[in-house]
């Protein structure tokens, strides 16, 4: 399970860089299977649990965004161990129990795991059902013992079960059904046997249940109405107060419980504040008798001082991340605090019951290209003068892991790269005759140093850290990590762009980060609030200028979730990784289309298709629409719907006919249209072939010495429809009613070329796409194993080219164009075969030439690559 | 040996009857398209229109011969438009849709009746030819009650019709009852400068093909089917024979060059002579008398 769950970002990262849009990416024969570098990645980090009481090794436990449970090494922030979780098996919460498993609620809390913390096994599992979809929550008893046993308190689903944590039995269980409970929080007062639930139902009612944690029974109800409704979330600030909003967000609610009695204490918002600026949004955080209000910018800090008396502690409009609370001794509690000021970043801890009485004031310089703070977490440790000493693990804007510790940096991970959207290459610098690479070692003191130091190592006199300078210093120097340019092109830099909106360089031959660069223009919090990042196209690769031009990358972006939200456009220059301008556009970005042009700066003319079906060509330059309007006719492309399992081709039509005039936007019109039945088919795969692949050989030589003419059309598109009902999880249906059908479409024309069903097959189906042929893999219910089948196409109409004397004499028509529009006069060929392996991705190596032969590389779950000729 | 082939046939059987009712099916599917799906209609001029025009609307009249494996008479609709035009009808597809036992329903015998340009239509068309730009057609995506969720489009440049007459060919790509996908164009080819040509004559001559989908082949379920295959009489299937010549090439060509030059050689060697004997008879025995000791010297 651990091995088969590793390296989910190494395998993108591989993946793409072999498959990656440039061709020229091979290896010698030798080079073959051999690792050039391996990097792990767990993603943003959402909650992580420090493991740092008992002496050993200090780790902290984290899960992230991306279904990462990983524990790290506190020192180094290397990883011990980490398991990744399957895409729809999210994780709700971590905890540690008797110090010494992991427990985790994951898949919308319906499975507790716990995971032995030394060395990340599994020790048991458990499945937790109830009968309606709640909340989750997870709750470790750490004072409650029961025979040793600590007792897990987990809400789920509408019912609250205690676990033990020793083996993962169910203890006992309670429904909360009867109500429409909308269960916000369960509490445990410290050094209590009860566990208090606390929600609302009917959206203004509040509900407050005392459950005994031992047996599960039901102590007391309280409940209470309060007209003006909730919204979102309770903070617990004591053990009898907690706070909420009423649901116009301006009026903040004290809930406070005295023997049984609830109170409620309205406090308007904009006393506090003195002059209202909108709805607040309560801060979540665990900090005795404070807690945070988010309104608009601006953050306050607000204390509680019994009976439902507010006190204004500060109010800064400072970007602010609060820690939880950490108790230090006995009823002492102490947070950190990290606000930003230019460049640097504050780190503040405070007590919980002093507010100006600061345990730690530290002022860290940040890299400007990691963003704003987004989670802090605190954890302390003993000073070697016996006194406390505090030290934070931060996550920031892009994603990264930091640990700060006596105003310093001590790590950081880069665990952006986990979430990879997409990736292209950029070629090396040239290497000028002027700047060798011996300039690196650029004045005498470094170069006598280096000596000196390689002298240590020769004669054995070296330290560890001295040999590591001199392994470091032989990786400079050597071939395959270069910053530049190699005869063969293989060395080259990845551009990977993370979901977080960062941008990476990364060297092929080491995997190092040569720069990175977070998107500011896409951060513009005027412009754009909610940015994604789309895609990755090559901008401007010189070639007639390579010696003093630098080649750039375009990233598309959009404002906002819906399809519809205007698109933002960002240039970066792939050597520095500066931003060379940006465009916010005033159209959504539905497809781009980077067309085969380029104008006489080599920029790529690109056509973006917005959300209705007007294209748009950027650069705006009228040399650009120049070389655009010669090739109008010839522009097709087409869109899949694939919720609606519609496939549509469209053309050029006209100038758009806006009231604004734009002569850079063009009407569609729709071609074509292949409408899948709704009722017996869903479309679940479509491939194409890449852009820019490179065929050497048109024709194949079949095994009975005739030869055959590959049918090599640009605009071939190969998709997969499932049956609607078998498009869930293998095994699901029966193979009676799953069918797969493979269809291979001419996008100009929308001519279904070939199509194929395959009963009792069901996806996911993985395919690729290269020269005549696909191949594609799915898994086969009656055989109960996984199928790969390949369809390659060949070309009939040009079968009589095979006379060599036609072609001596010049008789062939090898040279006429090829039209679309022709009938087309195919035959397929198809095999399948048994693939025992499950994939996760699959891609075709791919030349500068395309006379190397093909190999397929395929990812399979358990991060294995198989390279297979065709 | 003869156990394990009971085993296979046994298993085989077994599969084959675990199935039975999917494999009929798609049996049947092909052999329908291939006896009467392929019925080209050329029908120029519909004698009589059909009554309703203004609307893509299709009459299913049913006439039902049996309760099992019901026939029905379909009627369809196609449309087309000039270039940006609207859709307006262009003629009738007829078809007979064959209700199966176990609830499918296919169409057979599919027929089409192509209504003729009015001149306001060739007047449209001559346009289109002139701009080199689409001629579009639509169908719906259900026979039986179009248009299902959308239409089926598909477009051909105007200038590939044109031949004799007008020439068109339509492969309809059906499942069931539902049309995926029409591949509208040109029966021929149509290569890329595509040349301004008016058709001699204003009449379709339409072509139809129904497809349904392709099989896959099943690949055995249990690799005793494989092994008995292949190791069951112990047959290796032999290479195929090669040719003479592809086999002996290599001693051949040698052969063939020896034989040349051999040739070559002889071919000099009476020229040499030729030319050696014309002085010769020049001087007919002397020299020969003085060559002859001459030689035996040198042979000692």
């Amino acid at each position: 399970m651990a091995i088969a769950m590793a390296i989910r970002s190494f395998l993108f990262l591989l993946l793409l860089f072999f498959s990656s849009l440039n061709p020229i990416l091979s290896l010698y024969e030798d080079q073959v299977g051999l690792m050039d570098w391996h990097q792990q990645f767990i993603g943003k980090v959402k909650q992580a649990v420090f493991h740092t009481q008992k002496t050993g090794r200090k780790r902290v436990v984290v899960s992230t965004e991306e279904n990462v449970i990983a524990s790290l090494d506190l020192r180094h922030g290397e990883i011990f161990w980490r398991h990744v979780l399957a895409t729809n098996d999210v994780i709700d919460g971590i905890d540690i129990a008797i110090g010494k498993y992991v427990i985790t609620l994951s898949s919308g809390g319906s499975i507790l795991r716990a995971w032995n913390l030394p060395d990340g096994q599994m020790v048991w599992e458990s499945s937790l059902q109830g009968p309606k979809h709640s909340k989750s929550l997870l709750l470790v008893l750490t004072n409650l013992k029961v025979d040793k046993d600590n007792v897990v308190i987990v809400f789920t689903n509408g019912r609250l079960h205690a676990v033990s944590s020793i083996d993962g039995e169910v203890l006992w269980k309670k429904d909360f059904e009867a109500e429409s409970l909308d269960v916000q929080q369960v509490i445990q007062p410290p050094g209590s046997d009860l566990v208090y639930v606390v929600g609302f139902a009917a959206s203004s009612q509040f509900e407050m249940y005392q459950i005994n944690a031992r047996n599960g029974e039901l102590l007391k109800h309280e409940s209470a109405a309060f007209s003006g409704g909730f919204l979102g979330e309770v903070s617990l600030v004591s053990s009898e107060t907690l706070v909420a909003l009423d649901s116009t967000g301006s009026i903040l609610l004290t809930i406070s419980s005295h023997n049984g009695k609830i109170s409620f204490q309205q406090t308007p918002i904009s006393n506090l504040v003195g002059d209202s600026l909108g709805p607040a949004v309560i801060t979540p955080s665990s900090v005795t008798g404070i807690f945070s209000l988010k309104v608009n910018a601006i953050t306050i800090f607000i204390r509680v001082i019994g009976e439902g008396k507010l006190e204004v502690l500060e109010k800064t409009n400072l970007k602010t991340a609060v820690s939880d609370a950490l108790s230090i001794s006995e009823g002492k509690q102490a947070f950190a605090l990290i606000q930003h000021a230019g460049s640097e970043i504050h780190l503040t801890v405070k007590p919980a019951d002093d507010w100006d009485g600061n345990l730690l004031k530290e002022s860290i310089k940040m890299d400007r290209q990691r963003g704003l703070v987004h989670k802090v977490f605190i954890n302390n440790y003993i000073r070697t003068d016996r006194s406390y000493g505090f030290r934070v693990l931060i996550v920031m804007e892009d994603h990264s892991l930091l640990l700060l510790q006596q105003g310093e940096i001590v790590w950081s991970r880069e665990d952006g790269l986990a979430s990879i959207i997409d990736v292209t290459t950029s070629e090396l610098p040239v290497e000028k005759d002027g700047v060798s690479v011996a300039k690196v070692e650029h004045n005498l003191f470094e170069w006598l140093k280096g000596h000196m130091l390689k002298l240590k190592g020769t004669l054995m006199l070296a330290s560890p850290e001295d040999m590591a300078a001199i392994q470091s210093m032989r990786l400079k120097s050597s071939e395959k990590s270069k910053m530049t340019r190699d005869h063969n092109g293989f060395r080259k830099l990845l551009i990977v762009l993370t979901r977080a909106g960062k941008l990476f360089a990364l060297h092929t031959g080491d995997g190092r980060i040569v720069w990175s660069h977070l998107l500011q223009s896409l951060h513009k919090p005027q412009a754009c609030q909610h940015l994604i990042g789309l895609n990755l196209y090559q901008w401007q690769v010189p070639h007639h200028h390579a010696m003093d031009e630098n080649p750039s990358v375009l990233v598309v972006g959009r404002c906002g979730p819906s399809l519809d939200a205007p698109g933002v456009l960002s240039f970066v220059d792939t050597y520095t990784g500066k931003e060379l301008s940006s465009l916010s556009l005033a159209h959504s970005v539905a497809q781009v289309i980077p067309l085969p042009y380029t104008d006489s700066t080599e920029q790529r003319l690109h056509l973006l298709i917005d959300a209705d079906q007007h294209a748009h060509l950027y650069p705006k330059t009228p040399e650009a629409i120049g070389i655009f309007q010669r090739e109008f006719s010839n522009i097709y492309w087409y869109s899949v719907e694939d919720d609606n399992g519609i496939i549509k081709g469209y053309a050029l039509k006209s100038k758009c006919t806006s009231e604004v005039a734009d002569e850079f936007c063009f009407d569609s019109r729709e071609l074509w249209s292949v409408v899948f039945p709704s009722e017996s088919e869903k479309i679940i795969a479509t491939v194409t072939r890449k852009l820019n692949e490179v065929v050497h050989t048109q024709a194949k030589v079949i095994a009975d010495q005739d030869v055959m003419y590959k049918y090599l059309s640009r605009n071939l598109l190969f998709v997969a429809t499932a049956a609607p009902k078998a498009s869930g999880e293998i095994g699901s249906v029966t193979p009676e009613e799953s069918w797969l059908v493979a269809y291979l479409i001419d996008t100009v024309t929308g001519r279904i070329l070939h199509r194929v069903t395959h009963h009792g097959s069901q996806g996911p189906v993985h395919a690729v796409f290269s020269e005549n042929w696909v191949v594609y893999h799915y898994f086969n219910l009656r055989a109960h194993r996984y199928e790969m089948s390949v369809i390659e196409i060949y070309d009939q109409s040009r079968a009589d080219d095979k006379d060599v004397w036609k072609l001596v004499l010049g008789k062939h028509n090898l040279t006429s164009p090829i039209s679309s529009y022709s009938r087309p006069e195919v035959i397929t060929k198809s095999q399948s075969y048994f693939f025992t392996h499950s994939l996760k991705s699959i891609a075709v190596t791919s030349t500068a030439k395309g006379i190397t032969s093909k190999q397929l590389l395929i990812g399979t779950i358990g991060a294995c690559f198989t390279g297979f000729g065709t | 040996m003869k156990t394990t082939e009971v085993i296979v046939a046994f298993i085989l059987t077994l599969s084959l009857l675990s199935f039975p009712s999917l494999g009929f099916q798609s049996d049947e599917l092909l052999v329908d398209d291939e006896e009467f799906g392929l019925e080209g209609a050329p029908q120029p001029r519909s004698p009589e229109p059909i009554p309703s025009r203004s609307q893509p609307v299709t009459t299913p009249t049913r006439k039902r011969h049996s309760d099992l494996d019901s026939d029905s008479k379909i009627q369809f609709s196609l449309d087309h438009a000039f270039g940006d035009s609207d859709f307006t009808p262009a003629g009738t597809f007829s078809a007979r849709l064959k209700t199966w036992s176990h609830g499918g329903q296919t169409l057979t015998k599919l027929r089409f009746s192509r209504n003729s340009f009015t001149d306001e239509e060739k007047e449209k068309f001559k346009n289109l030819l002139e701009s080199d730009d689409f001629y579009r057609i639509r169908l719906p995506s259900n026979v039986l009650s179009p248009p299902g969720r959308d239409f089926i489009i598909s477009s051909v440049k105007a200038r590939c019709l044109p031949r004799e007459g007008l020439d068109e060919h339509f492969v309809i790509h059906m499942e069931g009852i539902n049309v995926l996908a029409v591949n509208y164009g040109s029966p021929g080819s149509c290569p890329y400068p595509r040349n301004l040509k008016l058709p001699a004559k204003w009449s379709f001559n339409s072509h139809t093909v129904l497809k349904n989908s392709e099989q896959a082949p099943r690949a055995p379920v249990f690799t005793e089917e494989i092994l008995g295959g292949e190791n069951g009489e112990g047959e290796v299937v032999p290479p195929p024979e090669r040719s003479f010549w592809a086999k002996y090439w290599m001693y051949l060509i040698p052969l063939g060059l020896i034989v040349m030059n051999a040739i070559t050689q002889a071919m000099n060697l009476p020229e040499e002579q030729a030319t050696g004997q014309v002085p010769a008879q020049g001087q007919p025995s002397g020299g020969a008398m003085q060559r002859g000791p001459s030689s035996a010297v040198r042979r000692r």
